[in-house]
């Protein structure tokens, strides 16, 4: 079973031992030899002693999703080696810490013992260095075993530790002793191996909430207010390490402003008041925090301050599954808060997406002046990609929308702070200190005229929500346009994702269409949806909406907002946790195409247009 | 309504302070709150206080959450931005617009209910962030807007209209705010405003959280005998505990210098502000002695009202981050952009 540059490899840890940091190196060598990984982390809500697990899909054609399965095992912990086992592919490979040797009872599976505890006892005295370098013998022993180019680990241990060098020889010590002992002790390399292959030279490896930290960077924001909660606390922590950098002024002080708050709902307050005083401002936050953060959305939705907040989504509801991956606060975003209200949602589908949503979301949310969300989610958020590098043109302009500054309210017969001179929904805004007779007026949450002057006229404030109506409807038209992939002209049979289900989608797409089943994809980037989105429903029968959420979330919003007949929309659900597989959407579709009859006319149809 | 405007009539007669503006300047929309009610005479005192020091209006914001108090910011300073927020989270508003532009002065209204119930936890932070603003709080004692229920400052002692007791602990406003280290802690009452002007102006002199507690007592649901933030029982019990004066002129002096009864403190303007004190057993400058004093003095039955506690040395919210001298929102985006270049050396280390 010869498999070159197309594997599994997974890493069974118990958290708090120090795996992380030799498990991305792994994965990051792997990715400098030109590989492309999916690293994926699956890691407990606990500190220490806790399975934890670690995932590397090596990709001959550049896919981005998990396969499912696993091909070599380094089972680490006895906690869940039955589990472990169980995932092996027949012919696979299984590593083990062999100090205690044991049998695992499958005959299909390779069983390779090293004795990891007892070479880490025999070579380091303190219970730490021991503890910490086993992690590095098993990553040794495989450079060995998959044939890895050991100048390039090298490299990578020493970028890693790189202005702490006296870390570096100690780490290369422990990879070649394992590395030695595998050479000693088994056939080098195995049949499943990697080879060194020129790659696209500049992709990047980067988390997606790296990526909309610099987002957040380029586009300007200088206030940021959040409550640590995972998987959303690394956002802003990229974004405060790279302001370090690059918001540094020459006499020591710093052109930003990051204030840890003491909850949510004063994170959001703190954004509110600097976006309302013209910073660009931001806070990030996961599904519970959203939930403190409702009645000021609401506020800002109605007062119309504008501001970007992130949802990096985890498992749901209540404090649910946070070390896991979900889509499943659409709703709760796209309707945030009481009485009638809309947000602005955005859909990256990768890190890369992350930066470039990131920058539109601000630009948005101070053009539409409403607060901008952008959903991410645990697998973009906190998962190592493969991307394309980021971007920045040098001559874009950041859009600060309808600011009056004093000269244009000395020009000015009039202002109001609601008053839709524009008719296009939009009005145009002050900021305090402007000027020292015109253009002050009062922010405030309840009915509101033109004037922003407190009114208690029911036809007044009618007037004022289908204005905000108007705003929200012509917004549709601003948003980054869905991403509409076909596979053939004339199918009828479709397929409706966003986010971080794109990469499985795409791959079960392609395994469908060699199956015989065409099917074209759209991949959502914002809310409220473009008139594509309804287009594409129209010419379509059947579409399969694929969201990891249970109650069909996304779908509702499709039915409800872009008037999509129910009938016509087929839910693929996952809300177990983790990134999709290809294998798992493919069966999915496949099951409701064996099924349903009226599936099997849209695609009758669509073999007959063919 | 409120969006009722004041007849604009000029009275050419009327004092003008140095901006060249009169106290008709500093105004606000007609009140709409019930005639009495101590909130108002707290709105004429910060007009008075504004205009006295020449403030320039439209340098001032002027936040608040929700509740009668939360209202009153419509009825003075008309030239000013306001902003209304949600019920208990105007301190998180004020830090977040001060964090975008240290430059202007932030005025943040609020209620006994809004800061000790459901702000509590906000007004704590914002308080030990020093973030640099007046905080005033117009302490009826009650939930005015949603018509008399008892509030976390209502003594334990007091009753509501109907009778009925408080059952629990009052939290006084003040002791929180010297304990949490705010540098400017004051009482004042909306029935002495010769005492209140003085304390609202040497809070706007102040760099650093200001707070000032000012029994504002509501004639609708807590003004009756049983009450203990009734007129009359504040003009009963009332204690000053200093008077001030506020030095304009910018003679050198150091920052605490004691001269019998007097205390001098520097403010951070360069102005000089006077503390007569009428209490010879405690000293303002000292936490310590503040709180000794308010707790023996509310034992007894007395609401303590003056310049309680002053400590000027103290770095505010912007020092302590580091943010630079210009105003946040002024930064040109060009600054705040690191450009292509940098991306492409980002990008470089990700590789
Ligand atoms: C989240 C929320 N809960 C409840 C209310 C209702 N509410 C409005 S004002 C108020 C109390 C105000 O009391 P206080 O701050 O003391 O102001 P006062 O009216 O006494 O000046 C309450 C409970 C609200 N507006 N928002
Ligand atoms: S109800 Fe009380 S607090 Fe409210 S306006 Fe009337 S007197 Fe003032
Ligand atoms: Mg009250």
């Amino acid at each position: 079973m010869k498999k070159i540059n197309d594997f599994v490899v997974k890493f069974a840890n118990v958290n708090g031992s120090g795996s992380a940091s030799a498990n991305l190196l792994f994965a990051k060598s792997l990715f400098r030899m030109g590989l492309s990984v999916v690293p994926k982390n699956v890691f407990p809500s606990n500190i220490q002693g806790l399975p934890t697990w670690y995932e590397v899909r090596v990709s001959q054609a550049g896919r981005r999703a998990r396969r499912g399965r696993v091909d070599v095992m380094v089972a680490m912990n006895p906690q869940t080696y039955a589990q472990d086992l169980a995932d092996i592919v027949p012919g696979g490979y299984l590593i083990y810490d062999s100090s205690l040797p044991r049998s695992f009872g499958r005959e299909d599976v390779n069983v390779l013992g090293i004795p990891i505890a007892r070479m880490c006892a025999d070579a380091y005295v303190s219970p730490r260095e021991r503890q910490l370098f086993k992690n590095v013998v098993y990553v040794g022993a495989l450079t060995a075993l998959l044939d890895m180019d050991f100048t390039v680990v090298k490299q990578t241990v020493r970028d890693r530790f790189k202005g702490n060098a006296k870390l570096v020889e100690p780490n290369v010590e422990a990879l070649k002793m394992g590395r030695e002992f595998a050479r000693r002790n088994f056939t080098c390399p195995l049949p499943i191996r990697v080879k060194k292959v020129k790659a696209a030279k500049d992709r990047i490896m980067i988390t997606g909430n790296e990526a909309a930290g610099l987002g957040c960077l380029y586009a300007g924001a200088s206030v940021a207010a959040w409550y640590p909660i995972t998987p959303s606390t690394s956002l802003v922590e990229a974004f405060e390490r790279h302001a370090r950098k690059y918001r540094q002024r020459k006499d020591g002080t710093s052109n930003v402003a990051i204030v840890q708050a003491e909850d949510e709902l004063a994170a959001i307050g703190i954004v509110i008041g600097a976006a309302w005083n013209g910073a660009r401002a931001f806070t990030s936050t996961s599904g519970p925090g959203i939930s403190l953060m409702g009645e000021f959305l609401g506020l800002a939705y109605f007062a119309e301050v504008p501001f970007v907040l992130f949802d990096v989504q985890r498992g749901g509801p209540s404090t649910g599954m946070p070390t896991r991956t979900q889509q499943s606060d659409i709703t709760a975003c796209a309707y945030a808060s009481h009485g009638d209200t809309k947000q602005v949602l955005l859909f990256p589908g990768d890190p890369k997406e992350c930066f470039d949503l990131t920058v539109d979301a601000f630009d948005l949310a101070e053009r539409l002046q409403t607060p901008v969300i952008v959903m991410s989610d645990l697998d973009i958020g906190m998962n190592e990609w493969v991307c394309d590098p980021l971007e920045w043109d040098d001559t874009r302009k950041h859009d600060r929308g309808k600011v009056m500054d004093a000269e244009m309210l000395d020009r000015a017969k009039s202002f109001g702070r609601y008053w839709d001179i524009d008719g296009d929904g939009i009005t145009y805004r002050t900021l305090p200190g402007t000027h020292p007779t015109k253009g002050a007026f009062f922010t405030r949450g309840s009915s509101h005229d033109a004037f922003a002057a407190y009114t208690e006229d029911g036809q007044v404030n009618a007037e004022n929500m289908d204005r905000l109506t108007r705003k929200f409807e012509m917004a549709a038209s601003r948003m980054p346009k869905p991403v509409i992939r076909k596979t053939s002209r004339t199918s009828k049979l479709g397929i409706i994702n966003f986010g971080s289900t794109e990469p499985a989608v795409r791959e079960a797409c392609d395994l469908l269409s060699r199956e015989g089943y065409k099917l074209n994809t759209m991949r959502l980037r914002a809310f409220p949806f473009g008139k594509e989105v309804a287009k594409f429903a129209a010419k379509h029968d059947r579409i399969f909406v694929v969201e990891q959420n249970r109650d069909a979330q996304m779908r509702t919003l499709l039915i409800n907002e872009a008037g999509i007949p129910p009938e016509k929309l087929v839910s693929v659900l996952d809300y177990e946790g983790m990134p999709l597989t290809a294998g798992w959407v493919k069966r999915e579709i496949e099951a409701v195409i064996e099924k349903d009859k009226s599936v099997a006319k849209a695609m009758y149809l669509s073999a007959q247009a063919m | 309504m409120t969006y009722m405007k004041k007849p604009n009539v000029r009275h050419p007669g009327l004092r003008k302070n140095d901006l060249g503006l009169t106290r008709r300047d500093y105004e606000g929309l007609v009140s709409t709150l019930c005639a009495g009610c101590g909130h108002d005479s707290i709105s004429a005192a910060i007009i008075e206080a504004c205009f006295e020091l020449d403030l320039p209006a439209h340098r001032l914001a002027k936040l608040s959450g929700i509740g009668c108090s939360s209202k009153t910011p419509t009825y003075f300073l008309n030239r000013s931005h306001g902003f209304n927020s949600v019920h208990g989270r105007m301190p998180s508003i004020a830090t977040g617009a001060n964090l975008a532009n240290r430059d202007l002065i932030y005025l943040g209204v609020s209620g006994d209910g809004d800061t000790a119930s459901i702000g509590l936890g906000q007004f704590c932070h914002a308080m030990r962030r020093r973030v640099n603003m007046i905080y005033i709080v117009e302490n009826n004692g009650t939930y005015g807007l949603t018509k008399g229920q008892f509030s976390a400052t209502s003594d334990r002692v007091s009753k509501s209209k109907k009778g009925e007791a408080n059952l629990f602990e009052a939290i006084d406003l003040c002791t929180l705010a010297i304990h949490l280290g705010a540098g400017f802690v004051a009482r004042g009452f909306s029935g002495d405003k010769g005492h209140l002007v003085p304390l609202i102006k040497a809070a706007f002199r102040y760099n650093g959280f200001a707070f000032i507690d000012i029994v504002s007592p509501c004639v609708t649901f807590n003004d009756h005998e049983d009450s203990t933030k009734s007129y009359d029982y504040v003009r009963a019990h009332n204690e000053a505990m200093d008077r001030l004066d506020l030095v304009p002129e910018r003679e050198e002096i150091t920052a605490h210098t004691e001269e019998g009864q007097t205390t001098t403190v520097r403010m951070h303007d360069g102005s000089l502000m006077r503390l007569h004190k009428l209490d010879d057993n405690y000293d303002p400058c000292d936490s310590e002695s503040a709180l000794t004093t308010l707790r023996k003095r509310y034992a007894k039955g007395q609401v303590v009202t003056g310049l309680l506690h002053i400590d000027n040395t103290d770095a505010d919210l912007h020092e302590l981050l580091g943010t630079t001298k210009q105003p946040l929102n002024a930064v040109p985006m060009g600054d705040l952009c690191p450009g292509n270049a940098e991306l492409a050396k980002i990008n470089k280390s990700l590789r």
